[in-house]
């Protein structure tokens, strides 16, 4: 049984999570954590992403809102698939 | 939990204002005023130079800003003594009149028609005054609530928002209600969070306040200077290693720093003293960490606390900077410049609650007179604000 989380989840509504350890590599079976409530539950990791870098918790669309704390963090530019890593090349600010 | 009603042992200033170090500061008026200032702290053990870049023709706002950065400094409760250099006496006077105000020490000295050489000597005699009047001040005990406590983030990434800035936010939870003064900034990196801070102060009115703060940054700094946009810049390269994508990300972390419950009261400029009693009060303030240290220093701040996740290393010389961070990476490869380590929080072995515990355990320690990472390695960062163009 994990003890240590790979991925923290701040809100339930969130389509994004945080990596948090170091080293995780792809094809990893994720322990995930929801910060709010300790609920877990389990995902796989589609690419190598380093410590601190977002996950994408379901498949996500362009133009989809991407949700961290319950809030509105930007719109993707790219598709991703649930596990894919999230980041400036597939996420965007909606402000400049 | 850990008492946050504990006392600490500090100096207790002429004005009533606790102070939990005891400098005697040689403050240039002036850009040109560095040199001697920086012979008079190399002339005279236990002072320390201020240097900094600005202080000729200034006006307006700007000039505001400079005589409050400079006057606030002065006025420090860490701050024992104080003496001015100036390039002439009229700006060099009304500073020293401002400090003095504190009922602390203070003398100014002008280099016109006397040159450095003779400045210097007679600014060195005062300040040998200044250090034997300062070194027989005794720590007294005082209630830890009655140091004003600032607060900003850097070198954020997404373990700051998971971890050292709920910390933060969980030692304001317990020691604003007791009659901490508290303060946050960094009006830029609110942008995206806006309407979350904006519900978290204390009245419609303040919350207008904060609003209109914010619309006037847009409106000033960044549609006024923008190009494409500021992607490169906020977040920043640091950030963006880190894992933060946007910045209505990272805002949404740094927010964290404020708790669950306090409400703030009212919403400053740069370097403005708080005057509506104890509590959290937010201060229109850059987010790069030394401007926004310096300026929360002037306001009258005598300790800081400064979560990080990828490293920040900034130091303030008279306002010890606490570096908290729960990015295990960091910890490891940079442990000298980190003060609490809350890394257990996202292994899920420290609750928030905790780790609020261990920040106020090391605001005690650090007001006894710990020194912090960044003043035993000798961070001393005085950036001064400056609004627009020199005439």
């Amino acid at each position: 049984m994990d003890k240590i989380p790979h991925l923290l989840v701040h809100n339930r509504r969130d389509n994004v999570g945080v990596v948090v350890v170091e080293n995780l590599t792809a094809g990893t079976d994720l322990f995930c954590v929801v910060t709010e409530d300790n609920s877990e539950f389990r995902g796989v990791l589609n690419q190598d992403v380093p410590l601190g870098h977002k996950v994408a918790l379901q498949d996500l669309s362009v133009g989809d809102t991407v949700i961290k704390y319950g809030e509105d963090i930007g719109r993707m530019v790219a598709p991703v698939r649930k596990g894919d890593h999230v980041h400036t090349h597939n996420l965007k600010t909606k402000r400049w | 939990m850990s008492n946050p009603k504990r006392t600490i042992w500090a100096y207790r200033r002429e004005n009533g204002r606790v102070g939990i170090r005891n400098h005697v500061v040689i403050l240039p008026l002036d850009d040109i005023s560095n040199a001697a200032c920086e012979a008079v702290a190399a002339h005279i053990r236990g002072t320390i130079a201020l240097p900094h870049a600005y202080g000729r023709l200034q006006f307006g706002d700007d000039l505001e800003l400079h005589f409050r950065t400079m006057i606030g400094t002065g006025s420090n409760p860490n701050v024992a003594a104080c003496v001015v250099i100036g390039i002439e006496p009229g700006w060099t006077q009304k500073v020293v009149e401002g400090i003095a105000r504190t009922g602390k020490p203070v003398a100014g000295f002008s280099i016109e028609g006397n040159g450095d050489i003779a400045t210097v000597a007679a600014a060195s005699r005062k300040a040998k005054e200044f250090v034997h009047f300062a070194s027989e001040k005794v720590r007294i005990e005082c209630p830890l609530t009655d140091v004003w406590v600032a607060a900003k983030c850097g070198e954020s990434d997404t373990t700051t928002g998971l971890a050292s800035c709920p910390t933060v936010g969980n030692m304001y939870d317990k020691l604003v209600p007791l009659g901490l003064y508290g303060c946050f900034g960094e009006t830029s990196e609110l942008t995206g969070a806006e309407h979350l801070a904006a519900a978290r102060a204390v009245s419609p009115e303040i919350s207008a306040k904060f609003m209109k703060t914010c619309a006037a940054y847009q409106k000033d700094v960044i549609e006024a200077h923008k190009t494409s946009d500021l992607s490169d810049s906020q977040p920043t390269k640091g950030n963006i290693a880190g894992g933060l994508t946007t910045i209505e990300e990272k805002a949404l972390g740094n927010l964290e720093k404020i708790g669950k419950q306090i409400k703030f009261i009212d919403v400053l400029q740069p370097a403005e003293a708080p005057a509506r009693g104890a509590g959290l009060y937010f201060m229109d303030t850059s987010s790069a960490a030394a401007e926004c240290c310096t300026l929360q220093a002037a306001a009258g701040y005598a300790l800081h606390i400064f979560p990080t996740g990828q490293g920040n290393v900034i130091g303030n010389p008279i306002m010890p900077v606490i570096k908290v961070s729960g990015n295990p990476r960091t910890v490891r490869m940079m442990s000298e410049h980190i003060d609490v380590d809350v890394c257990g929080i996202i292994r899920r072995e420290m609750t928030i609650d905790q780790a609020g515990d261990a920040l106020i355990d090391s605001m005690v320690r650090t007001a006894n007179g710990r020194l912090t990472a960044a003043e035993a390695l000798g961070h001393v960062e005085f950036v001064m604000t400056k609004l627009y163009r020199s005439a």
